[in-house]
């Protein structure tokens, strides 16, 4: 199947477009002649420009979904135009919480399978051939669709690099979910949104994560603060995160966050494979492990042996005392 | 109130093993024992919560697995669980996360259920979109990545993981809801509770029995092949140094050169 238009799934956060769904608007354009996104929400107007730089030349506007939960109706809406005729021929989806769940939806509604966990995208002759990261991105399997209908993709961020083209805004169509009956019933009551200063994990320079090796949860102010004089982001193992030291939001992983800054510094983690999976295509690792064989060491760039207790301190130090 | 709660459970390879891909299919070999998923632990333990906090009804697991393996299941049976229902099928052989909750959908049908439990994602496989699909085979609502479960009446209130933090989220029932680890700590199950999950009923179906067409399932209602597996680029190890004192300013040195400091 040729490939000639690809929809992207558009998240709006902060009323600006999500990197992770600019980076797939970016790489449709190497794949198909027409790209086109797909929003929800009250601020797609207002990102429509966003969008048309990265390379979107339509925005499929669902409109406010009145708490509803995006998956129903955002399917829904997609699910409609494919029916009618107009959908595409790929259907690209940013592994988030909210894309995910419309992948799922879709799936059912339109009868065809998702491809998950998609960490590559390249055309081939028969259509699109996606690259999933198997056993801790020890190795790559390749995957294609099969069978008739559009296919959809949830792709993992920082898959693609995300390249403004410099074009004119996106044109803004009407695309409102049809009434999706009892199947669309849940509603949000109410958002907590989280005090953070700093970037956003997946969009720092500079990560620092801690991990077990912290030994107890007070120990992690420390990785807190090495990460604010370093104008990064604190990260953390999935030990810690179950450990209830930190939210979730700050895993990095295999089910957590992936993450590629220009320096990620893992203090006492061990570097299983499920943690490597989403920081080992950082530009620089730095790994302080007091166990000469942790994993971890086999991927850094500079390893210290050594007590995080010890040269973390230091550390900071140092670079406070650089003013 | 009596509540029915129906959590899917997986059964998977132990991940302490490494694992392998059969070099005949490229599907996942699944030789040797099975055990319950640990993702699948928190779904148990937040149903057996929910039904005793309503005061009455059960807990049902459904489960698809290969050669009618159940030990996974008499783990979840041992922490409390009522009975069990398995779809095992040689026709389920390949079958992909769709083709998977077809099968889900029409053994949870037959249970009829006031609330389905999974995981966000399986340690395996890790989709992470068979509950939805499932939720949307059933015609139910659903509330995926809960950090916190609550029946009140005839309705779930969640606590649904975000972005930004979390957001209250209240559905009417029957739903599928998919929750995080440390949505509630899963109990180990007793020496009495092993004991008793040795005679609770398990059920086993075939493709046939569910009333599903053998080529929407397996390898043939798939729809997507595995077309190749090559090892990833592996990344070198660079300088591993013994903190002498020096560790500190070693990496400060490294992050001048990259211009970070
Ligand atoms: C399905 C599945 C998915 C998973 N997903 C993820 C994921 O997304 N992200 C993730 O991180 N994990 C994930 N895990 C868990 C993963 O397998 C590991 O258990 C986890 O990453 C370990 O965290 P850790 O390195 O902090 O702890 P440990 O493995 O316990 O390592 C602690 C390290 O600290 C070192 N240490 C101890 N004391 C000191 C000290 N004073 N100074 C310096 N070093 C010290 C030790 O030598 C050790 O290497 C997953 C597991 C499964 C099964
Ligand atoms: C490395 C790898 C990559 C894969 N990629 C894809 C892909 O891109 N697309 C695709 O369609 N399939 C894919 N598969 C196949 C897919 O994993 C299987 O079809 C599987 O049966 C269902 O998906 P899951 O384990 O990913 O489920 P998830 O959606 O991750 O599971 C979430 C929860 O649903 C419940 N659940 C899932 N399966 C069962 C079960 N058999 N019995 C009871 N409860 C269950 C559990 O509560 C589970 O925790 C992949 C498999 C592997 C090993």
């Amino acid at each position: 199947m040729s490939i000639d238009k690809i929809w992207v799934l558009a998240e709006v956060a902060d009323g600006k477009p999500i990197t992770a769904s600019l980076e797939l608007i970016s790489h449709a354009t190497t794949l198909a002649a027409t790209v086109e996104a797909v929003a929800f929400g009250d601020a797609t107007a207002s990102v429509a420009a966003t969008l048309g730089e990265y390379g979107a030349t339509k925005v499929h506007d669902i409109g406010d979904l009145a708490g509803a939960l995006p998956g129903v109706p955002v399917a829904s809406a997609i699910a409609a135009a494919v029916g009618s005729g107009s959908g595409p021929d790929a259907i690209l989806f940013p592994a988030t919480y909210d894309g995910r769940d419309i992948a799922g939806r879709l799936s059912v509604k339109l009868d065809r399978p998702v491809l998950t966990n998609v960490v590559g995208l390249v055309a081939g002759d028969g259509g699109l051939t996606t690259q999933h990261a198997i056993f801790g991105g020890t190795q790559v399997a390749s995957a294609r669709f099969t069978g008739d209908g559009p296919g959809i993709f949830v792709i993992r961020a920082k898959s693609f690099p995300a390249e403004p083209k410099g074009a004119a805004a996106a044109e803004v169509v009407a695309a409102p979910a049809p009434d999706a009956g009892p199947t669309n019933a849940a509603r949000v009551i109410a958002r907590h949104v989280e005090e953070r200063t700093g970037p956003k994990l997946d969009e720092a320079d500079v990560v620092v994560s801690g991990g077990r090796g912290l030994g107890e949860k007070d120990q992690y102010s420390m990785i807190e603060e090495l990460a604010g004089l370093l104008h990064g982001a604190p990260g953390a193992s999935r030990a810690i995160v179950d450990a209830g030291w930190v939210p979730y939001a700050y895993q990095v992983g295999q089910t957590g966050k992936t993450v590629k800054p220009t320096v990620y510094l893992a203090c006492g983690i061990s570097g299983a494979t499920q943690h490597m999976v989403g920081m080992k295509n950082s530009k620089n690792i730095v790994a302080i492990n007091k166990d000469q064989d942790a994993p971890i060491f086999s991927v850094a760039d500079l390893g210290i042996v050594g007590d995080v207790h010890k040269v973390v301190p230091k550390l900071i130090e140092a670079i406070k005392a650089r003013g | 109130m009596s509540m029915n709660v129906v959590v899917c459970v997986k059964q998977i390879p132990d991940p302490a093993a490494p694992p392998a891909l059969d070099p005949g299919t490229n599907n996942l070999a699944r030789t040797g024992k099975l055990i319950l998923d640990d993702s699948d632990a928190y779904g148990v333990e937040m149903a057996l919560q929910l039904v005793d906090a309503a005061g009455g009804g059960e807990v049902t697991l459904v489960s698809m697995a290969p050669n009618g393996e159940t030990s996974g299941l008499r783990t979840a049976l041992a922490m409390g669980a009522a009975k069990a229902i398995l779809v095992s099928d040689e026709a389920l052989a390949g079958t992909d996360a769709l083709g998977t909750a077809k099968v889900l959908a029409a053994a949870i049908r037959r249970a009829e259920p006031n609330l389905v439990l999974a995981a966000t994602e399986s340690s395996d496989g890790y989709t992470g979109t068979t509950p939805v699909q499932v939720a949307e085979l059933l015609g139910f609502p659903s509330v995926t990545f809960a950090k916190k479960v609550e029946i009140s009446g005839d309705s779930v209130s969640v606590e649904r993981q975000t972005e930004a933090g979390y957001d209250e989220v209240s559905s009417p029932l029957p739903a599928v809801v998919t929750v995080t680890a440390g949505v509630v700590e899963p109990r180990y199950p007793s020496f009495k509770g092993i004991m008793a999950a040795k005679s609770k009923p398990v059920e086993t179906l075939t493709v046939a029995d569910l009333g599903l067409d053998a080529g929407q399932v397996g390898a043939t209602g798939a729809r997507q092949e595995i077309t190749g597996v090559a090892d990833a680029e592996a990344r070198g190890a660079g300088e591993i140094v013994v903190d002498e004192g020096d560790g500190a300013q070693r990496i400060i040195a490294f992050l001048e050169q990259l211009k970070v400091l």
